[in-house]
């Protein structure tokens, strides 16, 4: 990770996460807030009320031009075709064997113009490999470092929004991005996120940021909008069993195993990336998928890189795991032999030399009432 | 700015530890508490272990990570804290009273010279 004569980088909310008292940590590079009032407190306020994340540090794409649509559909696994002005999907980028570089969300804005929201750490591999094949016609440009975004997410972050947008905003529904004039300033508003509930992600320029962010807060106030950190992040994704890049996804894993096939449209006739090795793994039958488990009693929490055993025999390696503030007890993602990832499945979790009992469960751990 | 009373003394690792007839009682400062948050879980040594002052006794597990408490004196610890395994969120609450973790005989009680005061650990976690 990060060595220490390397400063850390800082969002354009940097200076509001100190005055709300944030506790501050390294974050692949990034000195981002872990936490504000508690990681349960803050979970529990966007499984109730509302939350709102910095996520600024994740990286913004802008691909467009006359080829775009098949440069993008030869690079992304989901088929961008697909999409109807305003509309966006939740898409993987994979290296020539099939292992995932990076997931993320591609919005059409218009016509030919794409908007691609990546992983904050991965967002230098990301530009290189866009950069390395991109064709004739067509216009990439990396703007990560010009704007700010913050996620607003729980039951009540569109009562939110619209208390702050006022009746003029064009409310995004599902996937979908708008683009709105807040004081005089574009943003851009996308019904996405990850945490498991309603809400929207918002986009601006770093110039605003800040102003925004404590007008939002002051407009989320009534509705018991809490600030959040990436602590709660993780375990709300958890729940929803929404993965984690450089956890439940790798370079080594592919899309398959991962359980993502609905995001990998293989029955499209063009060809993208890593496609001929996934054909032939869907083929071949998968060796290990990724599951979802839970403690079956009282114990310490799953932690990545904890081994999974079937009758005393290794079958597998937790890549996510935590205490789950919604369920109680531990909860966690690894991947397993296929032979053992079927739900209710027995399985042993080892934790510094103890074996506690799991069973393989379904996802997600949390589903929000509909 | 955390709670750190004058009567104990401390380890960098932030451990307290308060000594009454060579018998020491263990727990983490109300600082290191702050840090980790949200304590879900405490794994206690086994009473009548024998540890060493700077060994990894115990694990108190947070929402975020499992961390190694260290024993700030060596000797044979002779009773562990009944209420953590059922209520380790006692280590938020009250990290000085009721979340003691340990209670050890000393064997060699010189270490604790080696021990900061209450101001020197201030000033260590900077406040």
């Amino acid at each position: 990770m990060n060595t220490p004569s390397v400063p850390l980088k800082k969002t354009a909310l940097f200076d509001a996460h100190q005055k709300l008292g944030a506790r501050l940590v390294d974050f692949g590079g990034w000195n981002m807030p872990v936490q504000y009032s508690g990681i349960v407190d803050e979970h529990k306020a966007v499984r109730e009320a509302a939350g709102v994340f910095d996520i600024s540090h994740m990286g913004e794409f802008f691909v467009s031009g006359d080829k775009a649509l098949a440069f993008l559909n030869g690079l992304l696994t989901n088929n961008v075709a697909k999409l109807g002005e305003s509309q966006g999907q939740y898409t993987l980028m994979l290296n020539e064997a099939g292992g995932v570089i990076d997931d993320l969300i591609i919005y059409r804005q218009a016509g030919s113009d794409y908007f691609l929201v990546v992983n904050a750490a991965k967002i230098d591999e990301d530009r290189t490999w866009i950069e390395k094949h991109l064709l004739p016609g067509v216009h990439f440009a990396d703007k990560s470092f010009s704007y700010s975004a913050v996620a607003l997410q729980g039951p009540k972050a569109i009562a939110i929004a619209r208390a702050l947008f006022g009746p003029g905003w064009p409310e995004p529904k599902r996937n979908q991005i708008t683009s709105y004039s807040w004081n005089c300033q574009e943003i851009l508003t996308a019904r996405t996120g990850y945490t498991g509930e309603d809400g929207i992600e918002i986009f601006f320029k770093n110039e605003i940021a800040e102003n925004f962010f404590f007008a939002l807060l002051e407009a989320g106030k009534p509705f018991g909008l809490k600030p959040c950190g990436l602590g709660a992040r993780d375990t709300l994704r958890l729940e929803a069993c929404l993965p984690l890049n450089g956890n439940d996804l790798s370079d080594k894993r592919t899309p398959l195993e991962a359980c993502l096939g609905i995001f990998v449209a293989l029955d499209r006739p063009d060809e993208f990336i890593g496609k001929k090795v996934l054909l032939q793994q869907k083929a071949s039958g998968l060796k290990e998928k990724l599951i979802a488990f839970r403690l079956k009693e009282k114990g310490p929490p799953p932690r990545p890189h904890y081994p999974l055993l079937r009758d005393g025999v290794p079958v597998g390696e937790v890549t996510s795991g935590a205490p789950s503030p919604t369920l109680g007890g531990g909860i966690g993602l690894a991947y397993v032999r296929a032979d053992s990832a079927e739900p209710g499945t027995l399985l042993e979790l080892e934790i510094r030399g103890s074996r506690l009992p799991v069973e393989v469960v379904k996802k997600p751990f949390y589903k929000r009432p509909s | 700015m955390s709670n750190i009373p004058d009567q104990l003394r401390y380890a960098t690792s932030h451990e307290w530890i308060k000594v009454e007839d060579s018998i020491g009682t263990v727990g983490i400062t109300d600082h290191a508490q702050q840090e980790l948050s949200d304590v879900v879980y405490v794994d206690l040594p086994k009473v009548g272990a024998q540890v060493t002052a700077g060994s990894a006794v115990a694990v108190i597990e947070s929402v975020k990570a499992a961390s190694d408490i260290y024993s700030p004196a060596s000797g044979e610890v002779i009773e562990v804290n009944p209420d953590l395994p059922a209520k380790p969120e006692l280590v938020n609450k009250d990290p000085y009273g009721a979340a003691w973790l340990y209670r050890l005989k000393l064997s060699q009680p010189a270490e604790l010279d080696a021990l900061k005061d209450a101001a020197a650990y201030r000033a260590a976690v900077g406040e």
